[in-house]
């Protein structure tokens, strides 16, 4: 009975999935392709080789943009994820009052305002902010992905407190823990998936960023995608393939990772 | 049963535990609804003491128990643990443990940590805490299943290890909210001589959530009758059984027939009064109470007997139906005024009863078998 109305017996089903499919994987599937190429244009195939992938790795630009990229989002990572929990417990544990839903939205202003609005914003204010100070670091950066990242840190945090049992806490606390041990030994482990889950998002979104950075950005203060954007407006070479290739394999690396620490703290 | 070594001596002498002073709570609801959850509530529950608080859905017994435990805490009143005023405590600062409805066993921890969960946080030492949670594992029946996760045992086992988690700091008093009502039939009657027992052997004070009627009489040393955010009576399931002080309470546990009368003369703890159909009879008076004029009282269906002819019975009626019910056959009898009465007869396998519903017939009611209720 249930199969007769399955979603796959309806018409045009294989078909739109087929197109769903090639759209999503055809342009990676190209893109890893050409990673490999022995020639030096992106569409033309010249046989395998992995000289794209060894000048990239001696191309010192690139590794400079890397090792950037891969500090900004850490820090920038680690700090929404504390914020996020700490918003996701102070908006959860609590019973509901009038105004509650407008800190929802404010905290998550981040995936509602365009990212162009919040990336002129932001180069106003630090522009101004680098003449007062006279400082130029990777600060700047640091504090707008943190800014930017703490809704994808908070919406799984939240998530799964919401899912939480309170009674687990009240027990905790009648059992003589006090507010700081209740959360170190009954709501931080219970969290910890979640927090875990809001963390990658977080880095992953820091890692990915091209907008606000670019804006936000001092002069030699590139991250992988601006410099990577940089380099496709003068010449395409499957070098930006290789370095993709290796960005895609960590991203699948990193979300394999979480799944298997996830799973293990359930 | 369940009483038979039940002291009655204890039960009047024995040091206070908790003692509840005129505690009211209120609940602001949505759009600022006041609801008065508890009304000037006043309890006093004895050291070593089982005590039950039973009472219809929404009668405020969790608030109460939870007023105790610290989760709330009481808009006026106060909560007094071996004298000292705890409503405005913390919970972890209160000697007092809780038994939840739905367990809340820590799903992270062992089944050992979580016995050992309450004395790791009084900071005992690890030699102490490891003894004692053998201890209480010993004590519910549970010593193979100590590293197992709480997810990876029964209903039935969770409940013991709940009750072995709350008993392991020895609390002064153990607070229980249903604690059986998720467990099937069986399990149910077991886990109540379970229960008892370890009340007997760890001589702690429990105070015990039940809506069962039946569950309460069996267990309980002393239960208190709360509806609508009071305590209407409180005593042994005796008293409250055979000498329920108001309509609700003989209402709520056990069935019962009841009777407009008029008092004619009070002594003691007994007054005669004139039934409406105009028979005098001897009942028993709510304690302290002095009740006169038009009353009501109560008599049980198991202490109402069907007299041998309609001369000498109290009642007179026609039998409506005669229900068999194996042990016992409940008798439907519709009295002259209209209203019905129940007797309920032990049966034997000797006699034919030859009832026939449509026969006139006779009520005996014999002096004491009836209550004067004070509402
Ligand atoms: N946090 C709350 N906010 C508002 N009203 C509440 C709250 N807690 C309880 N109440 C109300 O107070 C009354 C008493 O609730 P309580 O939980 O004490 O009842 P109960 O006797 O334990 O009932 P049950 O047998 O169903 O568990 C109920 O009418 C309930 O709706
Ligand atoms: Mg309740």
């Amino acid at each position: 009975m249930a199969r007769r109305y399955s979603v796959q017996r309806q018409r045009g089903f294989t078909l739109i999935a087929l197109f769903c499919f090639v759209l999503l994987y055809l342009p990676m599937v190209t893109l890893v392709a050409y990673a490999f190429n022995a020639g030096i244009s992106t569409s033309n195939w010249e046989g395998v080789s992995l000289r794209w992938f060894h000048a990239a790795a001696a191309n010192e630009r690139i590794i400079d943009a890397t090792l950037r990229s891969l500090t900004i989002a850490p820090i920038a990572g680690l700090i929404a994820t504390v914020a996020a929990t700490m918003a996701a417990l102070a908006t959860t544990r609590t019973a509901p009052y009038p105004g509650l839903t407008f800190k929802y939205a404010f905290i998550n202003q981040p995936l509602m305002v365009p990212e162009i609005v919040t990336a002129v914003a932001l180069l106003v204010v630090f522009s101004q902010v680098k003449v007062w100070t006279g400082y130029s670091g990777l600060g700047y950066l640091i504090a707008a992905h943190t800014a930017f990242c703490i809704p994808f840190a908070y919406l799984p945090i939240k998530a799964r407190l919401e899912t939480m049992d309170l009674t687990l806490e009240r027990a905790a606390a009648d059992l003589y823990a006090r507010p700081w041990m209740v959360f170190r030994r009954v709501t931080l482990p219970l969290l910890w998936p979640g927090i875990l889950a809001g963390f990658m998002l977080a880095f992953v979104v820091s890692l990915d960023d091209v907008v606000i950075t670019e804006f936000v950005k001092s002069a030699g203060q590139e991250t992988l995608p601006t410099y990577m954007l940089g380099q496709l407006r003068r010449q395409a070479t499957p070098e930006m393939n290789a370095i993709s290739t290796v960005f895609l394999g960590l991203s699948i690396a990193v979300v394999t990772l979480f799944f298997f620490l996830s799973r293990r703290k359930d | 049963m369940a009483g038979a070594n039940r002291g009655i001596t204890d039960l009047t002498a024995g040091k206070i535990a908790i003692k509840a002073r005129g505690i009211t709570k209120v609940f602001h609801g949505a759009g600022n609804a006041a609801f008065k959850a508890l009304d000037r509530v006043s309890v006093s529950i004895r050291e070593n003491e089982f005590f039950t608080l039973l009472g219809p859905s929404g009668c405020g017994k969790t608030t109460l128990l939870r007023l105790i435990a610290g989760f709330e805490y009481p808009d006026e009143g106060e909560i007094l643990l071996d004298g000292k005023d705890i409503a405005l405590l913390t919970p972890h600062q209160r000697p007092v443990n809780t038994v939840f409805q739905s367990y809340a066993l820590f799903p992270h921890m062992t089944v050992g940590e979580n016995i050992g969960f309450g004395l790791e946080m009084l900071g005992k030492p690890r030699r102490e805490i490891a003894a004692r949670v053998d201890e209480m594992l010993r004590l519910v029946r549970m010593e193979a299943l100590k590293d197992r996760r709480t997810s990876q045992i029964s209903g039935g086992q969770q409940q013991r290890v709940a009750l072995a988690r709350a008993l392991a700091p020895q609390p002064k008093v153990l607070l229980l909210d249903e604690p059986l009502s998720a467990l099937d039939y069986k399990l149910r009657k077991e886990m109540q001589v379970e229960l008892k027992r370890l009340q007997h052997e760890t001589g702690i004070t429990f105070i015990f959530v039940t809506h069962d009627q039946e569950e309460a009489l069996t267990m309980s040393d002393r239960i208190a009758v709360m509806s609508g955010g009071s305590i209407l009576q409180v005593g042994t399931p005796r008293e409250i059984y055979d000498s329920p002080d108001k309509r609700f309470v003989a209402d709520f546990i056990g069935e019962a027939n009841f009777l407009p009368a008029t008092v004619l003369s009070a002594s003691g703890d007994a007054a005669k009064v004139a039934l409406g159909a105009g028979a005098e009879i001897v009942a028993g008076l709510p304690h302290g109470e002095r009740p006169d004029g038009k009353v009501t009282v109560m008599v049980r269906p198991e202490h109402a007997e069907i007299a041998s002819g309609t001369s000498g019975a109290t009642l007179a009626g026609t039998l409506e139906s005669a229900v068999y019910l194996g042990t016992d056959t409940h008798l439907n009898v519709r009295l002259g005024d209209g209203s019905s009465f129940v007797v309920r007869r032990q049966n034997d396998r000797c006699t034919e009863a030859g009832f026939v519903p449509g026969m006139p017939i006779g009520v005996l009611i014999r002096d004491g078998a009836a209550q004067v209720l004070k509402y």
